[in-house]
C-alpha cells in the first residue's frame, strides 16, 4: 500500500529512521553476522586466533547425542506448553462467551496473568509445589508418592510444562475470547434452529471459524515455548536434574556463558534462527493470504 | 455487549451452572499460587522453612515487607534491597516502552509520508528484527554491549532491546489510514512535515500509544536472560532477577518469608498496569500481532 500525497524533504525521512536503523544495525545485524561468522570459525580458549573450519561446528553439534537429546526434550517441551495452553484457552474462552452472568469479572480474573513474568510464575509454581515447603508438593509426599521435581526427570519436565503453560493461557484466552466474537451470530442462529446442539455447533462451525486464530497462536506459542521459557526454566530447575529439562534456548545459554564454546553455541544460534525465520515465514505468508480473503 | 443478547440458547438454567463451574475453576487455577505467594509473605521465615505454612495470615507482614524492601540482609542471605531492585527494573520497563514507541512512530512516519532512495531497504531492515528475538542472538549481542562498554549500565540494560518490527508495523499501517485530504489539507495551511506530524499524526496515535505502552512496560519489566547477561553488580539487579537470586539452591534454610514479599512486590506494577488499563492492553494487543 502506497499514499498518494507525501512529503518531500529529501534529509528528514533519513533522520527519523536513524535512531531505529542504529540500533538495528549494531545490536540486531552486527550480532547475527558474528553469530554467523563465529558458528563457521574455531576459536582457541582465549579467543586470540580462530581458524575457518566450515560447517565443522554444525556437524559437532548435530552429531552430539547430547544435543539430540536436547532437541527431543525441546519438542516435547514446547508440544505439551503449546497443546496444553491453546486447549485451556479455548475452553476457557468458549465459556466467558457464553451468555452467562459476570462474564466480564470473568475475564478480568482469567487476564492478569499475562502481566507475570515467565519467571515470577515459576517462582510462584516453587511456593506450592516445593517438596519442602510447598502446600501441594508436601501433601502429594505425605500421600505417599515420591514427589521431587529436583530429583525426578519426569517430574521436573512436567513442572516446568505446567509452569509454563499456565503463564501463556491469559494470552491465548485474550485472542480466543476476540476471535469468538467476531463470528457472526446469524450463522450459529440458523445452526441452533435447524436443531444442532451447543456441543455440533462447536466442532461444525465455531472451531472451524476459530481456525485462523488457532494457526496464529500455534505460531506464537512455539516460539514462547522455544525463547520465551528461558526464565521458567531457568528459575525453577537450571536445566536440570542432569540435562532433564535443558531446551534448545537454554544449552546456547549453557554452551555460551557457562563454557565458554564460542563456536558451538554460534552455531547452535544459527540453528534457532532458521528456526525462527522459518516459523515468523510462515506466518506471514499466512497472514498475507488472510488478507488477500479479506 | 448487547450481542449476547442475540446468542442461541440450550437448555435452561441449569446449562449455565457449567460455564460458572469451568471458569471458577480457571480462576481458581490462576488465583491459588498468588494466594498462598500472599499468605506466605505474612508469615516468619521459620514457619514456611517446617513447610507448615498455614492458609490464613499470619502477623509478619509489616515485618517483611520493610525488610525485603530496605534491607541487604535477611536472616541468612545477602540480597540487592528490593527497593533498588524495582527502581532498575521501573527505569527498563520505562526507557524500553518509551523508547521503543518513538523510535517506531518516527521510523513508520518516514515510511508512511516520505518516498525517498532506499525507502525500502530500510524498512525490510527494521522487519528483519521482528525475526531474530535477542534469545537467539544472545551471545554475539553479548560481545557487542561488552565491547562498546555498557555491562551494567542501563544504557546496556535497555538500548539493544529498543528496536522494534512490530511497534513500527503498527504505527505504519494506522499511518496508512489516515486520510489523504488531511494530509492535503495541512499542506495547502503550509505546514511542514514536523508541523503535521506533531499537530495531527501524535494526537490521533494517542490510543495506539497507550496500547502499545502497556504491552511493552510489561515486555520490559520481565526481562529475564538479557538483564542476567549484562548486570554482574548487586546495584544493576532487575527484581525479577533478583528474586531467582534469594532462592538460590531452594533449601529450606532460606529466607521464604522475604522472598515472598519481594515476589509479591515485584508482580505489582505489570498487573496493576494490566489490570487499570485492560481497555487498551486488549485492543493493543489483538491489533498488534495480529
Amino acid at each position: 500500500m502506497q499514499r498518494r500525497v507525501i512529503f518531500d524533504n529529501r534529509a528528514l525521512p533519513y533522520l527519523l529512521l536513524a535512531p531505529q536503523v542504529a540500533v538495528t544495525l549494531i545490536f540486531f545485524i552486527w550480532p547475527a553476522a558474528q553469530a554467523l561468522w563465529q558458528s563457521v570459525h574455531l576459536q582457541d580458549a582465549f579467543g586470540l586466533r580462530s581458524q575457518f573450519v566450515g560447517l565443522e561446528n554444525f556437524q559437532a553439534v548435530l552429531s552430539d547425542p547430547n544435543y539430540l537429546e536436547t532437541v527431543k526434550t525441546t519438542i516435547v517441551f514446547s508440544a505439551s506448553v503449546t497443546v496444553l495452553s491453546l486447549a485451556s484457552a479455548l475452553g476457557l474462552a468458549v465459556m466467558a462467551d457464553s451468555k452467562i452472568r459476570a462474564a466480564s469479572a470473568y475475564k478480568t480474573l482469567l487476564i492478569w496473568p499475562y502481566a507475570l513474568a515467565p519467571a515470577v510464575a515459576a517462582v510462584l509454581w516453587m511456593f506450592i509445589f516445593n517438596p519442602d515447603i510447598g502446600i501441594l508438593g508436601r501433601a502429594l509426599n505425605n500421600l505417599g508418592y515420591a514427589w521431587d521435581y529436583r530429583l525426578n526427570d519426569g517430574q521436573a519436565l512436567t513442572m516446568v510444562i505446567l509452569a509454563a503453560s499456565w503463564k501463556q493461557v491469559s494470552y491465548n484466552f485474550i485472542f480466543f475470547l476476540a476471535g469468538l466474537q467476531a463470528i457472526p451470530r446469524s450463522v450459529l442462529e440458523a445452526a441452533s434452529i435447524d436443531g444442532a446442539g451447543a456441543v455440533r455447533r462447536f466442532w461444525t462451525i465455531t472451531f472451524p471459524l476459530l481456525s485462523p486464530t488457532t494457526f496464529f497462536l500455534l505460531v506464537v506459542n512455539i516460539v514462547y515455548a522455544f525463547f520465551e521459557t528461558f526464565g521458567t526454566i531457568h528459575a525453577l530447575t537450571h536445566g536440570g536434574p542432569g540435562k532433564a529439562t535443558e531446551t534448545l534456548i537454554f544449552r546456547v545459554y549453557q554452551d555460551g556463558v557457562v563454557n565458554h564454546d564460542l563456536g558451538g553455541s554460534s552455531a547452535q544460534s544459527v540453528i534457532l534462527m532458521v528456526i525462527v525465520i522459518a516459523l515468523t515465514a510462515i506466518q506471514f505468508r499466512f497472514v498475507e493470504r488472510k488478507v488477500h480473503y479479506s | 455487549m448487547t450481542r449476547d443478547r442475540d446468542t442461541p440458547r440450550s437448555g435452561g438454567r441449569l446449562m449455565d451452572i457449567v460455564p460458572h463451574l469451568i471458569l471458577m475453576l480457571g480462576v481458581l487455577i490462576f488465583a491459588f499460587p498468588i494466594y498462598v505467594t500472599i499468605i506466605g509473605s505474612t508469615w516468619d521465615a521459620a514457619t514456611i522453612g517446617r513447610g507448615n505454612l498455614p492458609l490464613t495470615p499470619g502477623g509478619e507482614m509489616l515485618n517483611n515487607y520493610a525488610s525485603a524492601w530496605s534491607e541487604s540482609q535477611g536472616n541468612r542471605v545477602m540480597h540487592t534491597p528490593v527497593r533498588i531492585m524495582m527502581w532498575n527494573s521501573l527505569v527498563m520497563a520505562l526507557v524500553i516502552a518509551l523508547g521503543k514507541i518513538a523510535i517506531s512512530i518516527i521510523s513508520a512516519y518516514a515510511v508512511a509520508f516520505f518516498r525517498f532512495p532506499l525507502r525500502m531497504v530500510f524498512f525490510w531492515m527494521i522487519f528483519i528484527t521482528l525475526m531474530l528475538p535477542v534469545e537467539v542472538r544472545i551471545i554475539p549481542t553479548y560481545e557487542v554491549v561488552a565491547n562498546l562498554g555498557l555491562i551494567d549500565s542501563y544504557a546496556g540494560l535497555t538500548i539493544p532491546l529498543i528496536a522494534s518490527a512490530t511497534a513500527t508495523l503498527l504505527f505504519r499501517q494506522f499511518f496508512l489510514t489516515i486520510p489523504d485530504e488531511l494530509v492535503e489539507a495541512a499542506k495547502i495551511d503550509g505546514a511542514g512535515a514536523l508541523r503535521f506530524f506533531l499537530d495531527v499524526v501524535l494526537p490521533l496515535s494517542r490510543t495506539n500509544i497507550a496500547a502499545l505502552f502497556v504491552i511493552l512496560f510489561i515486555y520490559g519489566w520481565n526481562q529475564y536472560l538479557w538483564p542476567l547477561l549484562i548486570t554482574n553488580s548487586a546495584e544493576m539487579e532487575t527484581v525479577v532477577i533478583g528474586i531467582t537470586k534469594m532462592i538460590g539452591n531452594g533449601e529450606a534454610a532460606t529466607d521464604w518469608n522475604l522472598i515472598m514479599a519481594t515476589t509479591v512486590l515485584a508482580m505489582l506494577p505489570p498487573v496493576a498496569v494490566v489490570v487499570l488499563m485492560q481497555r487498551w492492553f486488549v485492543k493493543g494487543l489483538v491489533d498488534s500481532e495480529k
